[in-house]
């Protein structure tokens, strides 16, 4: 009974933190569907350049709000998603983009894992096949040998 | 070679280590414009103190330039304003104001009260020409030079060591390519 009761205690108190949640203040509201998929999109995509570590999404500042207005406003123009975050770079740089464009500038980030995860195989790989390599190259001695032998004839007989 | 490859592993990941503990100091505010190497951005507005003038990239003098951007709620903007005022009385280069995103009494009222360190400001009421200059908060200066071109941009308040560090190099280094007829 205790039990069921602070069981019951419990979900009440998550059922009572799930009211709550901070959202921005965003008014846009489109009347097709794919549009405000792509705003959605877009405005996760992009960085807010005040608060660094935000996307326009989830941003209160004043430049995120003035951001998601020009987003917004070039959408409705009929712009097209590459032309809205072109316009974002020429203006707050290669910063803005949370998911930077495959350029000479950023071929270390983009390549950088898989090179280094490929040393990592080749490593691997190398000292793994030395190691068989040494076990296979051990010589047994006469003495050796002929304990081996003998074993195995004995196996056989019995 | 079986020894080298051995300790790849480890040279790389000291190596990484390095450049990613160096980043960890660096400022992540210091960002460098996109506009530096280009051109003022063409923009038609109004001057602060008359609603009736119409402003563009040309009403700029063909001299060096500080663009400074300014509104009255930021407060920032006071705390630099004394120096730029300071700043104003050199005739190296002119001063102009970006009324960034304010309310026109107000920002009259803020130049009477603590003086005009600008040969005008634009009223840029809608931020459309911070916006084209990318900025993302006041106070921000930019260092525009002879052809227009702008060199710098600066994101906080010109204050004390600032301008000695951040702005005189650049500003002795366009002298000196005018000079030379560049």
């Amino acid at each position: 009974m205790q039990l069921i009761k602070a069981i019951l205690i419990l979900v009440a108190v998550f059922l009572t933190t799930l009211a709550v949640n901070a959202t921005p203040s965003d008014t846009h509201s489109f009347d097709d569907p794919v549009t405000e998929k792509r705003y959605r999109e877009l405005i996760k995509e992009l960085r807010c350049p005040k608060c660094q570590n935000q996307n326009l999404a989830d941003s209160n500042s004043q430049i995120s709000i003035d951001l998601r207005n020009e987003v917004y406003r070039m959408l409705n123009e009929g712009k097209a998603d590459m032309e809205i975050t072109d316009y974002m770079v020429d203006r707050y740089g290669e910063f803005v983009l949370y998911r930077p464009r495959v350029s000479s500038l950023t071929y270390i980030l983009w390549f950088a894992p898989a090179i280094l995860l490929l040393i990592g195989v080749i490593v691997v790989v190398s000292i793994a096949r030395r190691k068989t390599v040494d076990k296979g190259d051990v010589e047994l001695s006469e003495q050796q040998q002929q304990a081996l032998d003998k074993v195995l004839t004995d196996k056989d007989k019995s | 070679m079986g020894k080298i490859i051995r300790f790849l592993p480890l040279i790389v990941f000291i190596a990484l280590g390095v450049v990613l503990y160096r980043g960890l100091f660096l400022n992540p505010q210091a960002l460098p414009s996109a506009l530096v190497g280009k051109p003022v951005p063409a923009f038609t507005l109004a001057q602060l103190k008359d609603p009736s003038t119409t402003l563009t990239a040309e009403s700029l003098d063909s001299g060096i330039k500080l663009l400074n951007v300014w509104a009255t709620w930021c407060p920032s903007c006071r705390h630099e304003h004394p120096d730029l005022l300071e700043l104003a009385k050199n005739n190296r280069f002119t001063i102009y104001g970006i009324n960034y995103k304010d309310d026109r009494e107000l920002a009259l009222k803020w130049l009477r009260d603590l003086g005009d360190p600008y040969r005008f400001s634009i009223f840029d009421e809608q931020g459309k020409l911070g916006l084209d200059l990318g900025v993302y908060a006041a106070p921000e200066t930019f260092v525009v030079d002879h052809h227009n071109i702008i060199r710098k941009r600066f994101a906080g308040p010109i204050v004390g060591q600032v301008w000695e560090k951040e702005f005189e190099p650049l500003i002795k280094q366009i002298e000196q390519e005018r000079a030379r007829g560049e």
